[in-house]
């Protein structure tokens, strides 16, 4: 619409103008002024005609005033400034040439309408927007509050459906709420639960930091812990939990309650208990074993100052015989008595049984005071074993034998004692049985030296660490070279040159006697061999070989020689076995039948060690035996000028008896010329010692031979 | 200790939420005494408030229109508030018809208010959600309804990042958001600071202390940390400028002293 300047409409703008430059900086419209005042125009407008209607339309103000508060002149300011503009401007602005009285009166009356209009929108606004704000909270809350009942629901499901126990309790210890996990848990309802502060679950086997861990958190110093604690159930029965506790706090970070976590871990600590249990114990027995002995034994020797230990260690005497005998089930019933009773010996504090294996048991003693208890210990043990032990009927005698082994703490390792009271123990065995023997550090050195020997001999023979020496045999009549003693030696890595008494029993004692004594006789036979071929002028040389008890009874003792000696081509004449006395004491035929056979055969076998072992001489006779070997204890009297005339006596006496019986006599130890022409006046045949020659290799024996034959 | 997405926040009516008081500076009385007490209060140190917020309206209704002329048709009104006259939808569909707004506030208030007031306005949502997980507003059914992020976008961030802490990283958020919108996308942000405000800083720390006391600091940013909010877009002329100043409609005479207080301007993704 244009508006010609000055014209009605153009007056009509200015109005609008000046109302909304009046207006605007009281509004809270987003509108530019322009845009404002684009708005105040067709309001401008209504008020211009209802002042100049013929009849004054009341409603034409009120929706003016209304208007103002659609246009967001909601504040009473810009009514008042609106008011003032009509006041001052529609007249003069929109009046044209009515009369003035008049147009000011129509005027008034609708300032009060556009007042009155203003006002009952405002208030119909105000209440519709309080309404729509106040319904706005409204369905949030409830939106919220749904939320909330869901998420309750939700909390309270997985509460009540938690497998673990849940409990909350407040600062004070009261426990406010627990779930049915942990009730069943304990097994006590809720209100025995909530009836009980938090500090009175307590268990005597709670460990040490558990209530501090405890008071920290709700001194609210913790945020949370977790521990392995146990609680009385109502019925007094203990229940094992993994328990974690957590400090809850409010909004404002400030503590208020405990939450506690709890996992019932009562049937796997049982059953940990239980494999713990078979894992340290004899399931014969049920003593305990090797194992928890050792932890033990360990503890006990790495306790403090002034602390010692002693241990008995017991090994049944005999107790194969009765397994082989009766049988492994009466064996292990043996067992289990030996058990019962060796715990009843150890009852006091501080004091342990256990069962290494098969029929060796330990008793342990520790404390300051162990020097005289761990002697009453062993007796005590010595005392419980002499009552027979009754199996299917049978009174069983069991003995005994006690290795102890006590001192200070701190000073051995637990293999280190073991080894010596085992080995103390064996003393006590070899010295008899049923007693008990000290360790001694000397009788475990020489222990430790011969076990190791007795470890390492097998592999010698392997890697062929044993050689053979040669002592010459001499015949007292001219003294010509008639033979020789075969003597075996070990090299050993170690300890150097060996003599046969050093391993011979240990190679007795593990049977290793049969492959190293045939290995013994073949090296010998194919020297003989070896000898006689270069001799062959100078009569035969013979060889002697030592034959230990245990070869004795091995049936392929006959079989192997024969076969030895085939295989060599040595004539069965040509080799002599000696055999010591004591071996043969008591002989019966069956032991004496191979020997029979050697002999047979044409085998020479001598007596070794005549005169030591207390021989029925009556027996002689029934033994194929064709010489005799004097113990050097017999010379040993006539290395010195005079000779003894009792050993003469005897010696004469011997060889006297020996020949009646056609045996020929060899002596041993001749060191001296004068013995050796003694001997020859006293009748012996053959003579072996330093005086003619130390055992050495075999061809020093050639070249004695060789002497022997050009002088 | 994080409070599950399921949690609601719970609603406490008698403490005083920006939003309303916003609506109160603006005349409304979508709002309850604790929140006109505090408003109150604030314009004890600042008379000015109203007018800042008005300025804040009309910067947003030219910015929203600039948006429009531009070709953008998808609008993202993120701490949207208690809708009052001259909203986004309502100028952004009168200058394109169909135009798609979502708004989002985390006021559950609001929420409920905008869901009353935009009716059946089937292309207008309001999303119950928070500045500071982008991704559950970008990941959310009323986004994937109304906004094709293929296709520019106009983010608004209309007097709602100065309610964020820095040690809230408004910046990461707004990052995060940037990088979710298609090229040619705008950011339009409009922030408090003390630059501007026709009053000694003492004075305007008083009104900054009441939002403190209700739990809602505002946080008062200078130009150069309020410019770092664009970081990745190119800014619109006349860049970061006092709120009447951003392409006026007017001259400026017309304005009151306390619209020029704090920052107004959009940038645009490359």
């Amino acid at each position: 619409m244009t508006a010609e300047p000055d014209g009605p409409e153009d007056r009509l703008r200015r109005f609008a103008t000046i109302w909304s430059r009046a207006v605007f900086p009281v509004t809270s419209t987003s509108l530019t002024r322009p845009e404002f005042e684009q708005l105040l125009i067709p309001l401008a407008r209504r008020l211009k005609d209802a002042l100049r209607a013929r009849t004054f339309e009341a409603a034409e103000g009120q929706a003016v005033g209304a208007a103002l508060v659609a246009a967001h002149c909601t504040d009473p300011e810009a009514l008042s400034r609106a008011l003032d503009c009509v006041d001052a401007y529609l007249v003069l602005y929109c009046g044209e040439d009515g009369s003035q009285e008049a147009l000011r009166t129509r005027s008034a009356r609708l300032q009060h309408a556009m007042a009155a209009g203003f006002a009952q929108a405002l208030r119909e606004r105000t209440l519709a927007e309080q309404e729509a704000i106040s319904r706005a909270a409204l369905s949030a809350r409830s939106a919220v509050a749904e939320a909330l009942h869901a998420s309750e629901a939700r909390f309270r499901a997985v509460f009540e459906g938690a497998a673990i126990g849940i409990g909350i309790a407040d600062l004070e210890g009261n426990v406010l709420q627990v779930n049915g996990a942990l009730l069943r848990m304990f097994g006590g309802s809720e209100q025995l639960m909530l009836g009980r502060k938090v500090p009175e679950w307590t268990h005597p086997e709670d460990a040490p930091q558990v209530w501090r861990l405890y008071e920290e958190l709700v001194r609210g110093e913790r945020e949370h812990y977790h521990v392995e604690k146990a609680f009385y159930r109502p019925d007094g029965t203990a229940l094992w939990t993994n328990l974690t506790v957590s400090l809850l706090r409010d909004a404002d970070g400030e503590p208020q309650y405990q939450l506690a976590l709890m996992e019932d871990t009562t049937e796997r600590r049982l059953l940990n208990l239980r494999l713990r249990y078979e894992a340290t114990h004899d399931a014969l027995t049920g003593l305990p074993n090797r194992t928890l002995f050792f932890e033990r034994l360990e503890k006990a020797l790495s306790a403090g100052d002034g602390q010692r230990f002693g241990l008995c260690y017991l090994d049944l005497d005999g107790f194969k015989t009765i397994n082989d005998s009766l049988g492994h089930a009466a064996g292990d019933r043996l067992l289990v008595e030996v058990a019962d009773r060796l715990q009843s010996c150890a009852t006091a504090p501080g004091e342990m049984v256990a069962r290494l294996g098969g029929d060796e048991f330990v008793a342990l003693t520790t404390g300051t005071g162990t020097e005289h208890e761990v002697d009453e210990l062993a007796g005590r043990i010595m005392n419980a074993l002499v009552t027979p032990i009754s199996i299917d009927g049978r009174e069983l005698t069991v003995r005994g034998s006690i290795g102890i082994v006590e001192g200070p703490a701190g000073e051995r390792g637990p293999a280190e004692v073991l080894r010596s009271a085992d080995i103390t123990m064996y003393r006590a065995k070899s010295a008899g049985g049923n007693r008990f023997e000290l360790a001694d550090p000397e009788a475990d050195a020489r222990a430790i030296t011969r076990h190791g020997l007795t470890t390492a001999l097998p592999a010698a023979l392997d890697r062929g660490e044993f050689f053979i020496e040669y002592q010459p045999l001499v015949h007292l009549g001219d003294g010509s070279v008639r033979g020789a003693e075969a003597l075996v030696r070990w090299l050993h890595p170690q300890h150097g040159v060996l003599g046969p008494d050093r391993f011979i029993p240990l190679a007795e004692h593990t049977g290793l006697i049969v492959p190293l004594g045939r290995w013994v006789l073949e090296q010998s036979v194919r020297q003989a061999r070896a000898w006689q071929e270069r001799h062959a002028g100078a009569g035969p040389l013979r060889i002697n070989v030592n034959l230990s008890p245990c070869q004795l009874t091995h049936p392929g003792l006959v079989q192997d020689t024969v076969d030895i000696l085939e295989r060599e081509g040595l004539d069965a004449d040509a080799l002599c076995l000696e055999v010591t006395e004591s071996a043969l004491i008591g002989a019966d035929d069956d032991l004496l039948k191979p020997l029979r056979r050697l002999a047979e055969m044409g085998v020479d076998i001598a007596l070794d060690d005549f005169g030591t072992g207390y021989s029925n001489l009556a027996n002689l006779r029934r033994l194929p035996v064709s010489i005799l070997k004097l113990d050097r204890s017999f010379t040993q009297g006539m290395q010195q000028f005079p000779a003894d005339p009792v050993d003469l006596k005897i010696v004469e006496g011997i060889v006297s008896l020996a020949h009646s019986l056609d045996l020929a006599v060899t002596v041993e130890g001749v060191e001296t010329g004068a013995q050796a022409e003694q001997l020859r006046i006293l009748g012996c045949d053959t003579a072996q010692g330093w005086y003619y020659a130390r055992p050495g290799p075999p061809e020093r024996l050639h070249e004695l031979a060789l002497v022997d034959a050009t002088g | 200790m994080e409070r599950p997405a399921w949690a609601p926040r719970s609603i406490d009516i008698s403490m005083p939420s920006v939003s309303r008081m916003y609506d109160y500076y603006l005349g409304g009385s979508h709002n309850f005494e604790v929140d006109r007490e505090a408003a109150r209060k604030a314009m004890e140190f600042m008379p000015g408030l109203p007018k800042i917020m008005q300025a804040n309206r009309a910067f947003m209704r030219r910015a929203v229109r600039f948006a429009a002329d531009e070709g953008i048709d998808q609008f993202l009104d993120i701490g949207s508030g208690i809708p009052t006259f001259g909203n986004v939808h309502e100028v952004a569909q009168s200058a394109r018809p169909g135009a798609h707004v979502l708004y989002v506030d985390h006021d559950p208030v609001a929420v409920a208010h905008s869901e009353a007031v935009l009716g059946d306005n089937d292309d207008a949502d309001v999303l119950a959600a928070d500045l500071l997980k982008p991704h559950e507003i970008l990941a959310s059914p009323q986004l994937q309804r109304l906004i094709d992020l293929n296709r520019p976008v106009a983010l608004l961030l209309v007097a709602i990042l100065h309610f964020v802490e820095d040690a809230d990283d408004p910046y990461g958020a707004v990052a995060e958001l940037r990088d979710a919108l298609a090229p040619g996308s705008l950011l339009i942000v409009t922030h408090a600071s003390y630059e501007g405000i026709p009053l000694p800083p003492e004075r305007a720390e008083g009104a900054v202390d009441v939002y403190k006391n209700i739990r809602n600091p505002l946080i008062m940013r200078s130009r150069e940390q309020i410019a770092r909010f664009f970081e990745g877009y190119d800014m619109v002329e006349p860049g970061l400028v006092p709120m009447p100043d951003w392409r006026p409609d007017t001259a400026s005479e017309d304005e009151d002293p306390y619209s020029f207080s704090g920052f107004g301007g959009v940038g645009r993704t490359a």
